[in-house]
């Protein structure tokens, strides 16, 4: 689908708090280039907090997020940790996609103006190039003949397979997926599936998903990391964590998704 | 009807009898007798004097006085905008002392009438005699006389700018607050900075909500221009007060610049209906009209649409 290196990712001892209320902690993780890792866990237990955290859309109290060789938000010069300018942490935040629950789609543009926003703006690529890209990559979400149309035209699926080809336009070398099926119709959730499914099989970007799509997780994902109550209650293969047996809230977390 | 569960066909209705709306006649009858009463005293009482009013419209002071009015008012809401602006994001900071300093200002601005902010500044060598400029506790580099500087023109600029200033920033703010924040977070995600996310993602959009109050602070500028005859500013008001003063035709001159403002204020509202449909793309697309539709209904009523 596209052709980009991919990073690897290194959570540890990630704390976060809002007021009184501790969302994160301390996780640690670590993801594979050219992976894909599900985030599963019942509402509440930090994993949108923590997959914000991985773009600093969200500032970490304590812990260290390494992507590739970088420091999100930081830059360590002897031993001591400088947080980055707004203009240093987009130069990372460029390489690392984002797909949102809402699709959060710019509704002003056209579908295509959407793709192109990024690399015009943000790379100062030419027009006609990243035009013809993004025309390629719509195609490749079956979506080719929507170009011209404004966002508030499409279903929530073709929405969302858009907002999926717009972060792919900045060829990322890390996406993550923040719910992405949580607010499509269920007969639409297949199709946004689809794409993210191809996308984990053909191209080597490392994928984070957090999701409730257990089937999708226990079907794409090398590895499946379980968060409850802010910490990282099991990580590993899919068949080993999504496994009733290994702890009760597990179990109760499975039971409540497959009914 | 062929379903055998009925045993009678049902009956054609083929007439209705409209309810009678008796009072709304009566309104009626009584608009039209009081607009025809008008229409006769505007056309016989001759203190209309409308061939004077017709003879001053292009005479050259009155047109001097409204190319006044209308640069005042082009001056006045392009210092608001740029004040309000700013305002507007000091407003939405995240330092304290920028949302403080930021809400009294608009406070004071907003809580003053613009007549006395107007006089006021007209005075300010009451206040100040001297102007300084330079390095503070240094030797000035420049001093200078207030009242040589501070003209009726450029009290009236800093009177109307200021005050404006201070209601645009309001409007502006409620625009950016319109704007959810997974805009922001979307602009982020693909690499904008703060600057980029403001400038092409959150504004265009806050420009919806801004526009159409906008408009209306535009039209009420251009009247509230009239109050600089206050300090002798020669506006399309003051141009007709001056002329009356001479001829006392006290009232065909006011209608005279009645009529003025009346144009004015007609073109502006045409040209806010345009920047409406312009700023309006998307919205529409999102209430369901759709390609070829869309455009149709973009030239034929925008304001409409666009809410």
């Amino acid at each position: 689908m596209i052709e980009a290196t991919s990073q690897s990712v290194d959570v540890s001892d990630v704390h976060k708090r809002y007021h009184h209320n501790e969302v994160l902690k301390g996780v640690s993780f670590h993801v594979p280039a050219n992976t894909v890792t599900s985030v599963l866990g019942p509402s509440g237990s930090g994993k949108s907090t923590l997959l914000r955290s991985i773009n600093r859309l969200i500032p970490i109290d304590s812990g260290l997020i390494r992507v590739g060789d970088n420091i999100i938000g930081y830059e360590e010069r002897g031993g001591k940790y400088y947080e980055l300018s707004d203009r240093d942490l987009c130069r990372q935040r460029q390489r690392i996609g984002m797909v949102f629950q809402n699709f959060n789609l710019f509704p002003h543009k056209t579908v295509l103006a959407n793709l192109v926003e990024g690399p015009q703006v943000v790379l100062g690529r030419p027009k006609r190039e990243t035009e013809e890209e993004a025309r390629e990559l719509l195609a490749s979400v079956g979506l080719a003949a929507k170009a011209d149309e404004y966002p508030g035209q499409l279903s929530g699926g073709q929405q969302q397979r858009v907002a999926i080809a717009r972060a792919l336009a900045m060829k990322p070398e890390l996406i993550l997926f923040d719910e992405p099926t949580s607010a499509l119709d269920p007969e639409l959730v297949g199709e946004v599936l689809d794409v993210m499914r191809r996308l984990a099989e053909d191209s080597s970007t490392t994928m984070i998903v957090v999701t409730h799509e257990i089937a999708f997780a226990r079907d794409v994902s090398d590895q499946v990391v379980f968060m409850a109550d802010g910490v990282v209650e099991a990580s590993g293969p899919a068949r080993e964590v999504l496994d009733p047996e290994r702890s009760p809230r597990i179990k109760s977390f499975l039971m409540r998704s497959t009914r | 009807m062929s379903t055998p569960t009925h045993e009678t066909a049902p009956e054609v209705v083929t007439h209705f009898v409209s309810l009678k709306h008796p009072w709304r006649i009566a309104g009626i009858v009584l608009v039209l007798i009081l607009a025809l009463l008008l229409v006769i005293t505007v056309a016989t009482n001759e203190r209309f004097q409308w061939d004077v009013v017709v003879g001053y419209l292009f005479n050259p002071r009155i047109l001097a006085g409204l190319g006044m009015t209308i640069f005042l008012t082009f001056i006045a809401m392009v210092i608001g905008l740029a004040l309000g602006v700013v305002i507007a994001v000091m407003r939405t900071s995240a330092s304290r002392t920028l949302r403080w300093s930021s809400s009294f200002y608009v406070w004071f601005f907003r809580g003053t009438p613009v007549l006395v902010q107007l006089v006021f500044w007209y005075n300010l060598g009451y206040l100040f005699p001297e102007l300084t400029f330079g390095i503070p506790f240094l030797e000035p580099f420049v001093t200078v006389d207030t009242n040589s500087v501070i003209t009726p023109l450029l009290a009236a600029i800093l009177g109307l700018g200021l005050n404006e200033g201070a209601y645009l920033a309001e409007i502006i703010r409620a625009g950016i607050l319109s704007v959810s924040t997974g805009q922001r977070e979307a602009a982020t995600s693909i690499g904008m900075t703060r600057y980029q996310a403001f400038r092409r993602i959150i504004l265009p959009q806050a420009m919806r909500v801004i526009i159409p109050p906008t408009g209306n602070e535009t039209i009420g500028m251009l009247k509230s221009t009239s109050l600089v005859s206050v300090i002798a500013l020669s506006d399309l008001m003051y141009s007709a007060q001056s002329i009356y003063s001479r001829t006392f035709e006290v009232i065909p001159l006011l209608l005279t610049a009645s009529i003025w403002y009346l144009v004015l204020t007609s073109l502006l509202s045409i040209g806010q209906a345009q920047i409406e449909t312009h700023f309006g793309r998307g919205a529409l697309a999102e209430a369901g009209v759709s390609g070829r539709g869309m455009s149709h209904l973009l030239r034929r009523g925008g304001k409409a649409a666009t809410r």
